[in-house]
C-alpha cells in the first residue's frame, strides 16, 4: 500500500513538475549594466507579485531564435532585441504578433516604440565620450573624433560598420538629417569608408558595450564611441567620464516573444508589467536610458532627466537609427567593411 | 595442387573443402567481430561528422526561398531578356504569388534571399507584400507595385528574382571565393567594394603562416633541448609544455589580456627598464594575436618534433663530425634533415589548427585581425545568412583538404594526423 502510495506520488510529481515548470517565464536580455537595472525595475518586483521568471544573458545572436522557432522548441518566453533584428525578425516570422489591448495604450509610448512584433522597451544612444581627468581640450564635434592632429591619440570604436559610418559622415561634415541619405548613394558608402578607413591605424576596437569605459578609464583611448548607459554605470562607481551628446544616434530595444512560445499569455502580462510607467520610472533611474513610457517623465528628478538621451537638450541634435536602412543594406555594408 | 581447385569434389576432398570453410566462416567471425568493436566509432563518425559536412555544403548550394514562394513569378521571367524590366505579365504573376503566400514569414524569407543578391531588396519585397490585396489585370498590379516602391519599374530586381529561381544555386560558393554571375549567367569577379572574402581568406592564411614559423622558431630548440635531456627530467620539462596545453584556451586568452595591455606586465616591464617611453600596442591589434596564437599552438609542434627526434640517433651526428664536419654543418646537414617528417607534421598540425581559428582572433584582435571563422560565425549568428556562412564553412574545409592533399604529395610520408 505504502508502496503504491510512493509510487502515485511520483507519477503524480512527473506529471506536476512540467506543468509547475510552465509557469515559468523565461527572460532573456544582453547582460551587464542594463540587466541589472532591468533586474531591479522589473524581474525582482514582478517575482514579489509571486511569479516565477528565468534570466537568460545573450548577445543578440538571432540564429538561436532561428533554430528555436525552425525546430519548434521554443525556450525563450520573452527576448530584448536591437532595433532592426526586430523589424527583421517579424518580417520573417520569428516572433509573435503583439496585441496592444493587453500590454499597454499606444498613446502613452514613443512612436517608434509601437511595432508589430516587438514593443519598445527603453531609449538608448550611441555617443562619444571622454575621460574628463585625463583630456584637456574637451571634444567639440565629430571632426575632432576622426582629427588626430588635433586631439591625438587613439579612439575606441565599435568592431563592425553600424554607426561607425553614421559618425564618419558627421565628421565629413554631412548634417544629421542628411547622414542617411547621403550613406544610401555609392558616393556617401565610398565617402564614409573613406573616412574611417584614414582612421584606422588610431582606432582601438570594441565589442562588448563594457570594454570602451575600459578603456577610457586605462588611459588606452582619449576618445570613445559607447552606449551611454556604461558611461552612466561607471561614473555610478566613481569615474569622471563625459559624454559629448550631439550626433549621437539613438535607438531603442524592444521585447519580442519568438513565435511558438509556450506561455504568451504570461510573456504578455510580464511585458504590460514591464511597460508601466512606475517600473519604467525605476528603470531609467537604474541605468541612464530613457524610459519607452512617456508617462513615467513625470516620475524621474531633473538630475536622472539631465543624463537620458530623450532629454531635449540631448537629443537636440540627435540621430535616429534608420532601421529600414540598416535591415535593407547592413549585410553589404558589414560586408564591405570586412574586407 | 588441391583437388577441390580442380573442381572435382572427391569424399576425402570434400572433407578439406569442409574444413576450408569453416576456417572461412571463422575468419568471417572474427572479421565481423573486430568491425562491430569499431562500428561504435564509425557511427558516430558519420552521425557527428560526415551528416553534419553533407548537410553544411547542401545548405550551401541550396536556394528554395524564390523557387517556392515565387513559382508563377519565376515562369513568367522564364523568356525574359534580362535587358530591361518585364513585360507587365511577370507582375501580374508575382501580384499572384504574393496573394498565395500563407504567411509573412515566406515573405520575409523571399525579402532576406534577395537583399542578399541586391540590398534594398528588403524593403521592396516587404513593402510589395503589405501592399497587397492584388487583383485585376496585370497592368493594374503593376501601377500598384510601383506604387509602393518606384524601384520595381527597374530591372535589377527582376534579374534577382530570375537568377534565383532554381533550387540550387553556386551563387554562395562563388561569393565565397569574390565571384558572382552576372544577368547571363556568366562567371565574373564581384565589383571591386563587394570583395571581401579574397583578403579575408588571405588575412587567415597569413596569419597561419606567420604563426606556424614562430612556432617553429621557438619550438625547434626546445624540443631539440628536451630530446638530448635524459628521460627523467626530460619527463618534468615536458609537463610545462602539457601544462598550459591542458589549461582552457579561453583562460589564456584572458591571461594574455591582463598581460599584453598597456599598463600590463609585459608594458611596465619593459617601461620600468627603460627600454621603451610609451606603452606598446600590443593588444587589439596583428600582434596580439600572433603571440597568444603561438603559445597556445606551441605544443602542437612540440610534440611531433620531440617525438622524432628522439628516435634520431645521435651516433650519425657524432661520425660527421668525427669525418671533419663542423658542429653547426653537423646539425644542419646531418640532424635536421632527419627530423624533416617532425618538423613537416608539426607544421601541418599548426598550421591547419590556426587557420581554423575563432577565440583567440575575436578577443584579442582588431577589425582587421579577424579570420574566416570570425565571418563564419558573424552569418550564423548576426546576418542569419546560412547559405553565405555554409559556403564559407566549405571554403575552409577545401583549403584545409587541398592542403594536406598537397602536404601528402610532397612529403610522400604517410602521416597521421593528431
Amino acid at each position: 500500500m505504502k508502496q503504491r502510495l510512493i509510487a502515485a506520488a511520483t507519477l503524480a510529481a512527473c506529471f506536476a513538475l512540467p506543468a509547475a515548470a510552465q509557469q515559468q517565464l523565461t527572460i532573456v536580455n544582453f547582460g551587464g549594466a542594463n540587466a541589472n537595472a532591468q533586474k531591479k525595475a522589473y524581474y525582482e518586483p514582478y517575482e514579489k507579485a509571486g511569479n516565477k521568471l528565468v534570466t537568460v544573458e545573450y548577445n543578440g545572436e538571432q540564429a538561436r531564435i532561428k533554430a528555436m522557432v525552425e525546430t519548434r522548441k521554443v525556450t525563450w518566453d520573452v527576448v530584448e532585441v536591437e532595433a532592426p533584428d526586430a523589424v527583421r525578425g517579424c518580417d520573417e516570422g520569428l516572433f509573435e504578433k503583439l496585441d496592444y489591448s493587453k500590454i499597454v495604450d499606444k498613446a502613452d509610448l514613443l512612436p517608434a516604440a509601437v511595432t508589430e512584433c516587438g514593443v519598445g522597451m527603453f531609449v538608448w544612444s550611441t555617443v562619444m565620450a571622454y575621460n574628463g581627468d585625463k583630456l584637456k581640450t574637451a571634444p567639440t564635434s565629430w571632426a575632432d573624433f576622426f582629427d588626430v592632429k588635433k586631439i591625438p591619440g587613439k579612439r575606441g570604436m565599435r568592431k563592425g560598420a553600424r554607426y561607425n559610418l553614421e559618425f564618419a559622415l558627421l565628421a565629413d561634415g554631412v548634417k544629421p538629417a542628411d547622414v542617411y541619405k547621403v550613406l544610401a548613394t555609392k558616393e556617401g558608402a565610398d565617402r564614409a569608408f573613406k573616412k574611417l578607413t584614414e582612421l584606422k591605424p588610431n582606432i582601438q576596437w570594441w565589442e562588448a558595450g563594457a570594454q570602451a569605459p575600459q578603456f577610457l578609464v586605462a588611459g588606452d583611448v582619449v576618445l570613445t564611441t559607447v552606449f551611454n548607459g556604461r558611461i552612466d554605470a561607471a561614473n555610478r562607481e566613481g569615474r569622471n567620464l563625459k559624454i559629448f551628446w550631439p550626433g549621437g544616434i539613438y535607438d531603442l530595444d524592444y521585447w519580442v516573444i519568438p513565435k511558438g512560445a509556450p506561455n504568451k499569455d504570461a510573456s504578455l502580462k510580464f511585458i504590460a508589467f514591464g511597460m508601466r510607467p512606475e517600473n519604467q520610472a525605476v528603470y531609467a533611474q537604474n541605468i541612464a536610458y530613457g524610459p519607452a513610457n512617456t508617462k513615467a517623465l513625470a516620475r524621474l528628478d531633473q538630475k536622472v532627466l539631465d543624463d537620458l538621451p530623450t532629454s531635449p537638450a540631448n537629443a537636440k541634435e540627435a540621430l535616429q537609427l534608420s532601421v529600414p536602412f540598416w535591415a535593407d543594406q547592413g549585410e553589404a555594408l558589414e560586408k564591405r567593411f570586412a574586407a | 595442387m588441391d583437388s577441390t581447385m580442380q573442381g572435382h569434389p572427391r569424399p576425402p576432398a570434400a572433407n578439406g573443402s569442409d574444413l576450408r570453410r569453416a576456417l572461412a566462416r571463422a575468419e568471417a567471425r572474427r572479421k565481423w567481430r573486430a568491425f562491430s568493436l569499431t562500428l561504435p566509432l564509425l557511427v558516430f563518425l558519420l552521425l557527428t561528422l560526415l551528416v553534419p559536412i553533407a548537410a553544411l555544403l547542401q545548405r550551401a548550394v541550396e536556394n528554395p526561398e524564390v523557387a517556392a514562394a515565387l513559382p508563377r513569378t519565376v515562369q513568367a521571367l522564364a523568356p525574359w531578356n534580362r535587358q530591361e524590366a518585364p513585360g507587365a505579365a511577370a507582375y501580374g504573376a508575382l501580384g499572384q504569388d504574393l496573394m498565395q503566400l500563407a504567411d509573412s514569414a515566406d515573405a520575409g524569407a523571399v525579402a532576406r534571399r534577395l537583399n542578399a543578391e541586391m540590398p534594398g531588396a528588403r524593403s521592396m519585397v516587404m513593402g510589395a507584400y503589405r501592399a497587397r490585396p492584388f487583383d485585376g489585370p496585370a497592368e493594374a498590379v503593376r501601377a500598384r507595385l510601383l506604387d509602393a516602391d518606384p524601384r520595381w519599374s527597374e530591372p535589377d530586381i527582376w534579374r534577382a528574382i530570375a537568377k534565383n529561381g532554381s533550387r540550387w544555386t553556386p551563387d554562395y560558393l562563388l561569393a565565397s571565393v569574390d565571384l558572382r554571375r552576372d544577368a547571363q549567367g556568366h562567371v565574373e569577379r564581384m565589383p571591386e567594394e563587394q570583395r571581401a572574402f579574397g583578403s579575408i581568406l588571405g588575412r587567415t592564411f597569413s596569419i597561419s603562416a606567420v604563426v606556424t614559423l614562430f612556432c617553429l622558431l621557438l619550438g625547434y630548440p626546445l624540443a631539440w633541448w628536451l630530446a638530448s635531456l635524459p628521460e627523467r627530467r626530460a619527463n618534468v620539462l615536458m609537463i610545462l609544455v602539457l601544462v598550459p596545453f591542458w589549461t582552457s584556451i579561453l583562460v589564456r586568452v584572458a591571461a594574455w589580456i591582463v598581460l599584453l595591455q598597456s599598463e600590463g606586465l609585459v608594458n611596465r616591464g619593459l617601461m620600468g627598464l627603460g627600454l621603451i617611453e610609451q606603452p606598446l600596442a600590443l593588444l587589439f591589434n596583428r600582434t596580439g594575436v600572433v603571440i597568444a596564437m603561438v603559445h597556445i599552438l606551441l605544443p602542437f609542434m612540440i610534440l611531433p618534433l620531440y617525438s622524432v627526434m628522439k628516435s634520431v640517433p645521435p651516433t650519425y651526428v657524432r661520425a660527421a663530425v668525427s669525418l671533419g664536419s663542423s658542429p653547426l654543418a653537423a646539425f644542419f646537414r646531418v640532424y635536421v634533415p632527419q627530423t624533416y617528417p617532425g618538423i613537416g607534421a608539426g607544421a601541418l598540425l599548426v598550421f591547419i589548427l590556426a587557420i581554423g581559428y575563432y577565440v583567440t582572433p575575436a578577443l584579442l584582435g582588431g577589425a582587421d585581425d579577424q579570420m574566416l571563422s570570425y565571418y563564419i560565425a558573424r552569418y550564423t549568428n548576426v546576418e542569419v545568412n546560412w547559405g553565405m556562412a555554409c559556403a564559407l564553412g566549405a571554403l575552409l574545409l577545401a583549403a584545409t583538404l587541398l592542403l594536406y592533399g598537397v602536404y601528402r604529395r610532397t612529403a610522400k610520408a604517410d602521416l597521421a594526423l593528431g
